[in-house]
């Protein structure tokens, strides 16, 4: 019983924080409740840290703690972590409901764990669903809070209702057709499934819970409006922490399907290529940072469905890779809108004028995330896509790899005019220094850093995400 | 474990990652410097140690092999098998050289020209530096490919932020033409690692791949270095992001970057894919031609200096490509030669137009006309490179222009003629210039003469014109033994 606990114990951390915060909101509204979030998030960092090598299977074998699951929730909890440091909480959602959010906040995070854990098909329906009802009760959490942030609650719930629905249909002629809800016992009866349409049918809906998450096509009109209908800090949260996990399951269900056919192939390489080209075409014209980001997102779950759809452990490896990257370089670039946005409004293009004269870091630090969401060396964008592009070609997914380097090609016009404005025009008048903290200019230069690291350094990260598959 | 190419480095200590990685260094040096007097001065010694260190490696190297010399090895990602492999033979030495003598050059002549955010400009500068002798230097796919991305982005800032009125849109335009063709350069990179299940550059060269696969690598190399040289349907971005880029960026991009292109083709393209090069051979010479000619007759258009030099430096990498893809030693000599007489020559050519316009503040050859009796150094010097340009007798270019028109006619003799001519239209449009400028005005302006800082970095310059010109023997012999061995291991796939 004891080793159970050990188990979970990065679970039981989360949720003991959801609960601490959930005593917090009865007691004095005046009391800041971030001074209490860092340092429990750093706890949580840590407990999940050291859980890292843990092993084992708990309530029936519907839950698996392996490495692989314990990677996933030291990446969330690292992201979440992060999350929370850069969170302002100055004039980003009502000071009523800050213990709420929080506790919100844990509850997503519990569920996001579970997730990756989970083996079995009802408990990642049930973990799906806490962290997904927690993020809509957020998304609208708004300071001075319009209709606006309410459409995009709806929308969110709306699409997350239809993706559940199908997702749970799918998961029907999962157990149809191998007469149980473990994946242990799906795997060994799908493969030879994988040329009947019953059987991609199966897979495919099954995925479209994850695609959601993931903001794939064509599960990815909530994005936009989210982005830009929620307040900084929830859309920073929604835009990279639940993708993790989501990809985390894509890779699980995917490989039951492993080797293969053709078709089911096909399918995830056409919604990859129409998800990555749709992304950076309607990217172009945006001017809303938040905005111009969902787009990016859809366009990058595109090139994470390059590693998974190689059905092989490369393959997976480079999509974890990615995905670890693409936290850090999402999260740089939402920590400028963070900062810039002083007020909780939305950023949009014409504000980052200047930039570089205001705050030379911080447009260091919005030029190191851009080139490596654009995929320029030395970043770690470069290297997780050339990852990704080498496992797809290896594969013998030709046609793919093209789409994906002509995509590099249209999405550097818009990450690179992110740069070009904020180091070739003039600020208007009225736009003054931006001063840092000491505490944000550590976080600025933690983000370079992570962004160089990975690019330059990548084996030893990858040999673990390997060994993890 | 690499001995068969690799000759490893004996120097005690590792030569080549010292010249790639000290501007670097000086450059992360200098960002937390304050003053900008302390910074240019820190720049500049960064530049001349970064020299220094490339003439120890030219004082070591052994003209007399093929093999790649100072070899380093480090396995970097192992899975993968990609290793940091560093290696220079005859073909990169002095390219490498080229680019050191050039940035301490480039530094100085931004002493006052660049008034506002030195330190950012001479860092992006110093990162040029370390990321274009990289390209050189690399002998690893992976590790090329990041060298010569990564040169983008300083690039692309020196545009941006301290380019001419027009630079938003001359800095956006460089970086997606030449982001678009290195994504095909890294799908081709794939590709041949997919087939010989290594990153080693040397090892890739002459194994024997099939036809099909040669011309579909082939092309997409060819986009990816048509751009970067640029040859003439691809050449649009180039006078674009000459012209508003600051002089030491237009140095840059001139003496340097344009050189990555065809370097690509000798370093790639012949070796790695044989078959396909000689298939297409007709059409590159063909490209080249065009270039050649159409790049003249566009100059003898320009009323802008810097933009005729832009457009001259089409014509000229024109007689590169047509000397690299003649496959005669005589071709590949002049090819090379006439990459550092061009480098040397548009380099110096767009510092005289820097220096001109620090005075007049315009690069019209009208408003810079007439200048023969005020400032008569700077015409000297003007002269000097200007005849050089046009591959006058006695100067750096005559001696590589001959080469590669030698070359040329033992191919073909249409080519050759039309090169011929296409170096008449290069003496036409140049004597133009030189003629507006000295004479072409009669009005008495305020104008002063060149200062002393001016002349000692146009010297060194005007030595490697003389020198090569006279006596181009001790360069050829150096490059010899690279080339011809290329030469030979090329002769069984041409006819």
């Amino acid at each position: 019983m004891r080793n159970d606990m050990l188990l979970i114990l990065p679970e039981l951390t989360v949720l003991l924080f959801s609960v601490f915060f959930l005593f917090f909101s009865l007691g004095d509204r005046k009391r800041n409740p971030a001074a209490w979030a860092r340092p429990l998030s750093l706890i949580i960092l840590g407990v999940s840290l050291l859980t890292v090598s843990e092993g084992g299977e708990l309530f029936s074998g519907a839950y698996r703690v392996d490495l692989f699951s314990q990677i996933f929730k030291a990446m969330l909890s690292l992201g979440f972590c992060l999350v929370l440091f850069m969170m302002e909480n100055k004039n980003e959602i009502n000071e009523r409901y800050g213990a709420e959010y929080y506790m919100f906040l844990g509850f997503s995070m519990l569920g996001l764990m579970m997730l990756a854990g989970s083996v079995e098909l009802i408990s990642m329906v049930i973990s799906l669903e806490i962290s997904s009802y927690s993020l809509y009760v957020i998304v609208p959490l708004r300071k001075g809070s319009t209709k606006v942030q309410i459409e995009a609650s709806m929308k969110y719930l709306f699409f997350g209702a239809v993706a559940t629905g199908i997702m749970l249909y799918g998961m029907g002629y999962l157990y149809a057709i191998s007469r149980s809800t473990f994946l242990a016992d799906i795997i060994k009866v799908m493969p030879a499934c994988m040329n009947q349409p019953a059987g991609i049918i199966a897979v495919v809906f099954t995925l479209t819970g994850f695609f959601f998450k993931l903001s794939l096509f064509p599960f990815h009109f909530w994005a936009p409006d989210i982005y830009e209908g929620a307040s900084n800090t929830t859309t920073t949260f929604i835009a990279t922490i639940p993708k993790i996990a989501a990809v985390a399951l894509l890779i699980r269900i995917v490989m039951l399907a492993a080797p293969g056919g053709q078709q089911f192939i096909n399918i995830l390489i056409a919604l990859a290529a129409v998800s990555m080209t749709l992304g950076n075409l309607v990217g172009l014209v945006q001017r809303d940072i938040k905005r111009l980001l969902a787009y990016s997102g859809i366009a990058h779950a595109g090139y994470v469905m390059l590693g998974v759809l190689s059905l092989s452990s490369d393959g997976n490896a480079s999509a974890i890779y990615y995905m670890a990257v693409y936290l850090f370089m999402n999260l740089a670039c939402f920590y400028v809108i963070m900062l810039l946005s002083r007020n909780n409004d939305n950023v949009t293009l014409d504000d980052l004028a200047g930039l570089a004269k205001r705050s030379p870091l911080l447009a260091f630090v919005l030029a190191a995330s851009a080139f490596s969401l654009a995929g320029i060396p030395p970043t770690g964008g470069f290297t997780g896509k050339l990852f990704l592009l080498m496992s797809a070609f290896k594969a013998g997914h030709l046609y793919i790899v093209i789409i994906a380097a002509v995509n590099t090609v249209i999405s550097i016009f818009y990450y690179l005019n992110l740069v070009r404005i904020s180091y070739s025009r003039a600020a208007s008048t009225d736009a003054g220094d931006i001063r840092l903290t000491f505490k944000e200019k550590a976080l600025c230069i933690i983000f370079i850093g992570l962004i160089l690291y990975t690019g330059i350094f990548p084996f030893s990260i990858m040999e673990i995400f390997t060994a993890a598959l | 474990m690499t001995s068969n190419y690799l000759m490893m480095n004996t120097l005690g200590f590792p030569i080549l990652s010292a010249t790639t990685f000290l501007p670097l260094l000086g450059g992360l040096i200098i960002l937390f410097l304050t003053n900008d007097r302390a910074v240019k001065v820190a720049a500049l010694i960064t530049g001349i140690i970064t020299f220094v260190v490339s003439l120890i490696l030219f004082a070591n190297f052994k003209p007399d092999t093929q093999i790649f010399q100072f070899g380093e090895f480090l396995s970097w990602i192992p899975s993968y098998n990609i290793n940091y492999v560093l290696g220079i033979d005859g073909i990169t030495v002095f390219l490498i050289i080229l680019t050191t003598i050039l940035t301490p050059i480039c530094v100085l002549c931004s002493w006052t020209a660049i008034k506002e955010r030195v330190k950012e400009f001479m860092f992006c500068m110093l990162v040029m530096e370390t990321a274009m002798i990289g390209v050189f230097c690399a002998l690893d796919f992976i590790l090329f490919y990041i060298f010569w991305e990564a040169m983008l982005i300083p690039m692309y800032l020196l545009i941006a932020i301290w380019g001419g009125p027009r630079k938003d849109y001359a800095s956006i335009k460089f970086f997606i033409y030449t982001l678009f063709g290195s994504v095909f350069l890294l799908v081709a990179i794939i590709a041949i690692y997919l087939v010989t299940g290594t990153f080693s550059i040397p090892e890739a060269m002459f194994r024997g791949y099939s036809l099909n696969f040669q011309i579909w690598v082939f092309l997409a190399f060819a986009v990816a270095f048509a751009i970067k040289v640029p040859m003439f349907p691809f050449h649009t971005w180039l006078p674009a992001a000459h012209t508003e880029a600051p002089t030491a960026g237009s140095v840059f991009l001139a003496s340097v970057l344009l050189k990555m292109g065809a370097y690509g083709f000798l370093r790639f393209c012949l070796p790695m894919t044989p078959d396909a090069s000689v298939y297409f051979a007709p059409w590159m010479i063909a490209l080249s031609v065009i270039a050649i000619i159409y790049g003249g007759f566009v100059c003898l258009a320009q009323t802008d200096m810097k933009k005729l030099i832009a457009y001259s430096s089409v014509a000229h990498m024109g007689f590169v490509t047509l000397g690299i893809f003649s496959f005669t030693l005589f071709g590949f000599e002049g090819a090379l030669l006439q990459m550092l007489n061009h480098g040397v020559t548009t380099g110096a050519l767009f510092l005289c137009v820097g220096i001109i316009y620090e005075r007049t503040h315009s690069r019209e050859i009208y408003d810079n006309a007439g200048l023969g009796k005020i400032t008569p150094v700077y015409v000297g010097f003007l002269g000097l490179f200007c005849i050089s340009s046009f591959a006058f007798p006695g100067t750096n270019n005559f001696v590589g222009e001959i080469y590669v028109i030698i070359g040329t006619f033992m191919g073909s003799k249409l080519a050759g003629f039309t090169a011929v001519i296409g170096a008449v239209i290069a003496a036409a449009y140049m004597l133009r210039l030189l003629k507006q400028i000295v004479w072409g005005r009669e009005d008495k302006r305020a104008i002063t003469d060149m200062n002393a800082r001016e002349v000692i970095y146009l010297a060194p310059l005007v030595l490697f014109v003389i020198w090569v010109g006279l006596f181009p023997r001790p360069y050829v012999s150096v490059m010899e033994r690279s080339l011809a061995n290329l030469l030979d291991q090329m002769r069984p796939f041409i006819q």
